[in-house]
């Protein structure tokens, strides 16, 4: 199987030809707005970190805005910063040029005279940036080439026994085609922890898994609070799931049965064609699915029982429900119904052969339901308060 | 017509894949072959039941793992949720 996509500098393969517009810190992300207003084909978010953070979390930031600008779906970035800020200009573009050497270029609020001229300055390089992305060809290329990440939210026990393994499903034929999967929500492997340990590819992968786990129940003890407050959430009870385990299991099968390679912090740079990764990343959706955005991710696929209408400002995020009340009332959030597999109408073969269909079509270009309705909220993980 | 689903064989709950009446047949698929029991209560879409009774303080089996503990006795049909079960790890 092949797509159609963009060839970068870099050697990597975007499925989108985006111009980001990308604020340094929550003190530009106005501005980054206004300009990316004045550019068809221009992206933005709203950065609310970038200043005022301990060392470690403005980590997390530095490697979200690196990780964005690097993600193969976009031709190039203008960095717009405010000049003041902890996340400096040259912190950012060395992070940026650590991860890839595509199109960039700088604006510095304060020193080019206020947001006015900034603005102007930042609409004429993302003008000219949006002309050069759009006299690129696609090209056709395997499979391989594909990072997808995978994700659940507003969980019900229908995503553990539908769609996450339709997504696992998906998965694995991407693996089997030498592609790369990432599994994600650290907090929703609580319980089932040791299921994922046992298929680490090594004793390395093995403790990483543990530890990972470990590490977040003890930065919420940290704080004097417990992972179990708001997990499972409301939502995720009134639609018949009980316990964060029973969540845990089954989310875990959105990573199917390949073995676990590796596993990243945050937001980092993913290996391409590595077979099955985790992530640590939280389970609040927006900022997990940055975080796969940022490690290289050209697509999403995000289970959802309740609905979720979330998407990505750089990343297509597909919807998939095993919920049949939900793809009734919420069709126009959701992309594909994969109740059919508990009622036995479709097989998990053909339903993951469905999946990764669609995730094909949708890496050609196909619009997915989140990107028709213009949806790009986003989050970053913190990990602790402001300073 | 089956409207429960059993996961795991090894599993004390089945999932209602249909609205479930008090006083209802609960039908499900074990390797093949229906088994039957009768709702105690209404049970939601997708929610659980007990395919067994469960005594106080046993685990709560599905996906073949446990979920949790029973709080109080759970007889088979009866709804399986926050108000019985309560995760293992909860005070740790």
């Amino acid at each position: 199987m092949t797509f159609f996509g963009y060839e970068r500098p870099d050697g990597r393969v975007g499925v989108r030809n985006y111009v980001l517009i990308l604020p340094a810190s929550v003190c530009a992300s106005d501005t980054t707005r206004i300009v990316a207003q004045q550019v068809n084909g221009a992206v933005t978010f709203n950065n609310q970190q970038g200043c005022s953070q301990v060392e470690s979390d403005q980590q997390l930031t530095m490697d979200v805005m690196a990780g964005y600008a690097a993600n193969p779906n976009v031709y190039g970035t203008v960095v717009v910063s405010l000049g003041c800020e902890n996340c400096q200009m040259d912190l950012v573009v060395k992070a940026i040029q650590e991860r890839t050497n595509k199109p960039l270029k700088q604006v510095i609020i304060q020193e080019v005279g206020g947001t006015l001229k900034a603005v102007d300055i930042a609409v004429r390089y993302a003008k000219e940036m949006v002309a050069e992305a759009s006299l690129l060809q696609k090209k056709e290329f395997p499979m391989s080439e594909l990072i997808v990440g995978t994700e659940c939210g507003g969980s019900d026990p229908t995503s553990g026994l539908a769609a996450n393994p339709v997504i696992g499903e998906m998965s694995d034929r991407l693996v089997k085609d030498g592609g790369c999967s990432i599994l994600s929500e650290t907090t929703e492997f609580i319980g089932a922890e040791h299921i994922l340990a046992k298929r680490a590819a090594s004793p390395e992968v093995h403790d990483r898994i543990l530890e990972i786990v470990r590490r977040y129940e003890k930065a919420l003890r940290l704080v004097g609070e417990e992972v179990r407050e708001g997990n499972p959430s409301p939502g995720n009870k009134a639609g018949g799931i009980t316990t964060l385990e029973e969540k845990s299991l089954g989310c875990i099968h959105k990573g199917g049965h390949s073995p676990v390679m590796a596993v990243y912090d945050y937001a980092k740079q993913v290996k391409a064609k590595s077979g099955l990764v985790i992530m640590d990343t939280p389970g609040n959706d927006p900022s997990s699915v940055a975080a796969m955005a940022a490690g290289g991710a050209q697509v999403v696929v995000f289970s959802s029982g309740r609905g979720s209408p979330t998407g990505n400002p750089i990343v297509p995020v597909v919807k998939i429900t095993g919920n049949k009340l939900t793809f009734a009332k919420m069709e126009d959030n959701i992309d594909l119904d994969a109740s059919p597999l508990i009622y036995g109408e479709k097989t998990l073969e053909e339903l993951g052969g469905e999946l990764y269909e669609l995730v094909r079509q949708v890496a050609c270009g196909r619009q997915t339901k989140a990107e028709a309705l213009g949806f790009t909220e986003m989050a970053i993980a913190r990990v602790c308060n402001y300073v | 017509m089956l409207n429960a689903m059993l996961i795991d064989p090894a599993d004390n709950v089945v999932v209602a894949i249909e609205p479930i009446a008090k006083d209802s047949p609960v039908e499900y698929d074990c390797g093949g072959e229906t088994r039957r029991l009768t709702a105690l209560e209404d049970i939601t879409i997708y929610h659980k039941l007990a395919c067994r009774d469960i005594p106080q303080g046993e685990p709560v089996v599905k996906y073949g793992q446990h979920i949790g503990s029973a709080v109080t006795d759970i007889r088979a049909g009866q709804h399986v949720h926050v108000h019985n079960v309560e995760s293992h790890s909860t005070n740790v």
